[in-house]
């Protein structure tokens, strides 16, 4: 009875045709043996004396021990930024400050192979994502709030903008280094010193970025960059002489923040969790969408706050869209990241992989439908198959609650109202997709989907211009853009 | 025998109706001199969850209005307003006010909608950017309503405190939750008959009267408000607030230190703080070589 549907996917047999591998070359990366804290201009030994290894998540081998920074590391980093503040950053004029953050775009362009190679090393990312998209994107952020530092005062109409003070600053582990760009950018535009913790995982390229900031003589103390895990991310949270909280990362953790700074005079913005619809509709570009679904899914293994974690497909084209959706995930190449060739690398840390596994194995005992890659995974290092879960409701788990890898759940519709619905049934409001040839329809779309970025007809596209930040449970605040200055100042 | 005066029955207003509080408790609103001037609703918890429920509701439809009907419609509800006077100004008397200044507050409050229905059709435009971003895409920022705002208005002020922080939320395309103030409650709901003539659709607007001291924790803690507004200055239920509105990641915004018959009392920024900027990408076409060069 079932009438076979036609099928215009061009297969190509992987079995029999290989690439062959392209591994990029580890020799520009420079990775010291041991790191320290960054404070005040110098890298200083951690008074904790503790350190902790951080690994190639893709080999499990270790690149290096970093400084474990305790409370009294934090307090020695904000004390710093204080005084960096109070004497020399708030008082430069504000062109100056302007072109210390032009330097520190263009010397990191000048070595952005390097921190390419670093990036995909420590975190288990494709190179090819690192080196097209993390880098280059982290040092036009940098040029573009630089420009805005002498130019405030035409960003706020009627106001006089002030800087906060010190920004304590904590980053997750997904993008390190430009989220530690999309942080400490704005920061310093706005005359505010820094003290930034990265994620305990991925610490190297933010170290690295600590370098090119005492190359670039920026004053001591202007960004000070601390390293550890939640301990010490809680002791910036709750230091006194710190005025602005800005944090990205879970849902759970901006939580907990916020609670933590009740009581407090300190402003936070919070960039949190998503769980993305992606929607197809049956007059999308099917070919064009199905890529969109999986860059959407399965762009950094689904370590995205943002990523398209919840497709929704037209009933009328379910079944072309999910054939061409395994015969894509089919050709999907997962493996080495610093290979040229790999679409899915490494995920970033066996806990992470952990967690994966247990929504894996919490869909498979909801009775969902499961498809996964075919591919072969490496024997070592934290590694994932692209996986698909169909036949899913609404209420299930997998559909509710944030993954952060390459998992899709699919669910189907029939009317536009319909999916507006159950795309808006969520916590979450950080993204969302929109599939269609009409016009008028993405516009009825794009403004009824309660999330703070959507793509239409195209997906994980990311800019410094581009306000990025989410409505409801995914957060509050922007960064990027005119508006994410606002983040940083007193109006 | 002179004619008999019709007292009047202050009730909370909930979905566009003036329910008696579901918990069937009062109290007496006293002037200074401690003469009782009215019973009014003692709200319960569940009168909150009540009016969270209409206002959620509302939000789709008001939210979806044409911005120059949102306009329109504050327009009206200063015409009304300006309609009553006489009745305002009687009201803030009872409530301690001297005549003076219950005409300055009432004239105040009245200009203060006209304020925020220019407004309605404009701030979008102020606060909107196109973002030159470096691909080809058209991309542009617009600020949304973040959707059922608490608020919990100035108690030294009967009227005025409560139109500057209704307005710019109800401007935004928000519909509010809002707790009167608990001494001098008779004009919150006298402006609730204002708004209820007033073409506001039931729900955009929810008026109740209380304590703070019993009901400022539902407005911080309900899981489908979004925005939690705070006119007062209690360092203690600051802290209870910004604890609770972190269950759902709430907007907190205090305005402690606003003087609401100054200049400072209005502006843009107010309806910006209950607002989400959203950013829309859209692919542009590059096929094709032609230059629009002339």
């Amino acid at each position: 009875m079932a009438k076979a549907t036609k099928n215009n996917t061009l297969k190509l047999k992987f079995d029999t045709l290989k690439y062959a591998p392209a591994p990029e070359s580890k020799s520009s990366a420079k990775i010291d043996a041991q790191y320290d804290l960054f404070i005040n201009g110098k890298f200083e030994k951690p008074l904790s004396k503790k350190y902790f290894d951080t690994i190639n998540p893709a080999t499990e081998e270790k690149l290096a021990s970093i400084a474990n920074a305790n409370a009294a590391d934090v307090d020695k980093a904000v004390k710093a930024a204080r005084n960096a503040y109070n004497n020399v950053w708030s008082k430069m004029p504000t062109k100056e400050r302007g072109k210390y953050i032009y330097r520190i775009a263009r010397m990191l362009q000048e070595r952005a192979r390097e921190f390419s190679v670093i990036e995909t090393l420590d975190g288990g990312k494709p190179i090819r994502e690192s080196r097209d998209i993390d880098i280059p994107l982290a040092a036009n952020h940098f040029f573009y709030y630089a420009g805005w530092a002498d130019k405030l005062e035409y960003a706020f109409p009627n106001k006089q903008p002030r800087s906060l003070g010190v920004a304590g600053q904590i980053i997750p582990w997904n993008f390190p280094l430009l989220m530690a760009a999309w942080k400490i950018a704005p920061a310093l535009a706005t005359g505010n010193t820094v003290v930034l913790k990265p994620a305990e995982t991925t610490s190297l390229t933010a170290l690295k970025l600590a370098e090119i900031i005492q190359e670039s003589d920026l004053p001591p103390g202007v960004v000070n960059i601390i390293t550890g895990a939640g301990a010490t991310g809680a002791a910036i949270v709750n230091h006194p002489d710190i005025n602005k909280i800005a944090f990205t990362g879970s849902t759970d953790v901006g939580k907990i923040i916020q609670r933590a700074v009740a009581g407090t005079n300190k402003k936070i913005t919070l960039e949190l969790g998503g769980k993305a619809a992606n929607i197809i509709f049956e007059d999308a570009a099917i070919d064009q969408a199905v890529e969109g679904i999986i860059n959407g899914i399965f762009f950094n293994q689904g370590h995205v706050c943002c990523a398209g974690s919840r497709l929704f497909v037209q009933e009328s084209v379910y079944k072309i869209v999910m054939q061409k959706l395994k015969d894509r995930i089919a050709t999907l190449i997962v493996g080495d990241p610093m290979d040229k060739n790999t679409d899915v690398g490494a995920i970033n840390s066996k806990q992470q992989l952990e967690t994966i596994h247990k929504y894996i194995n919490i869909g498979k005992k909801e009775g969902l439908e499961i498809f996964e890659s075919n591919c072969v995974l490496p024997r070592k290092g934290f590694f994932c198959k692209p996986t698909l879960f169909t036949n899913v409701a609404q209420s299930s788990r997998i559909v509710q609650e944030e993954i952060f890898g390459p998992v899709l759940a699919i669910q189907t519709f029939r009317t536009d109202d319909e999916v507006i619905e159950k795309a808006n049934n969520t916590a979450f409001g950080l993204s969302a997709g929109v599939w269609t040839d009409k016009g008028s329809k993405v516009f009825n779309l794009t403004s009824k989907l309660r999330a703070g970025v959507i793509w239409a007809n195209t997906y994980n596209k990311f800019d410094p211009t581009s306000p990025f930040g989410g409505y409801k449970e995914s957060g509050f605040g922007r960064e990027g853009g005119l508006h994410g200055l606002g983040a940083y100042l007193k109006l | 025998m002179s004619r008999i005066e019709i007292l009047k029955t202050y009730k909370i207003y909930i979905g566009g109706q003036f329910p008696r509080t579901e918990s069937g408790r009062y109290y007496v609103a006293k002037n200074k001199k401690g003469q009782a001037l009215a019973n009014v609703c003692l709200s319960s918890r569940k009168d909150v969850r009540d009016a969270v429920v209409s206002a959620r509701n509302a939000v789709g439809g008001w939210s979806g209005r044409a911005a120059f009907n949102r306009s329109q419609i504050l327009y009206r509800i200063a015409e009304m307003l300006e309609g009553r006077r006489a009745q305002f100004i009687d009201e803030l008397i009872k409530q301690d006010s001297s005549a003076k200044d219950a005409e300055t507050e009432v004239n105040l409050s009245i200009d203060r909608l006209i304020y925020y229905a220019g407004w309605c059709d404009k701030y979008q435009q102020v606060f909107s950017a196109v973002n030159p971003v470096a691909s080809s895409h058209f991309n542009f920022s617009v600020p949304e309503p973040t959707g059922v705002v608490s608020i919990v208005a100035a108690q030294n002020t009967a009227l005025l405190g409560l139109v500057s922080v209704i307005a710019p939320a109800i401007a935004g395309g928000n519909t509010c939750v809002v707790l009167a103030s608990e001494d001098k409650p008779l004009c919150s709901v006298t402006f609730a008959e204002v708004i209820n003539s007033s073409d506001v659709p039931g729900g955009v607007i929810n008026i109740l009267t209380g304590k703070p001291s019993e009901l400022v924790k539902y407005f911080a803690n309900h899981m489908d408000i979004n925005a939690v507004v705070y006119c007062e200055n209690d360092t203690a239920t600051k802290k209870l607030i910004q604890e609770k509105a972190s269950l759902n990641v709430k907007r907190v915004l205090f305005y402690d230190t606003i003087n609401w018959k100054n200049d400072e009392g209005q502006s843009p920024y107010f309806i910006t703080d209950t607002q989400e900027i959203k950013t829309t990408w859209h692919p542009i076409e590059t096929v094709g070589s032609a230059k629009a060069g002339y």
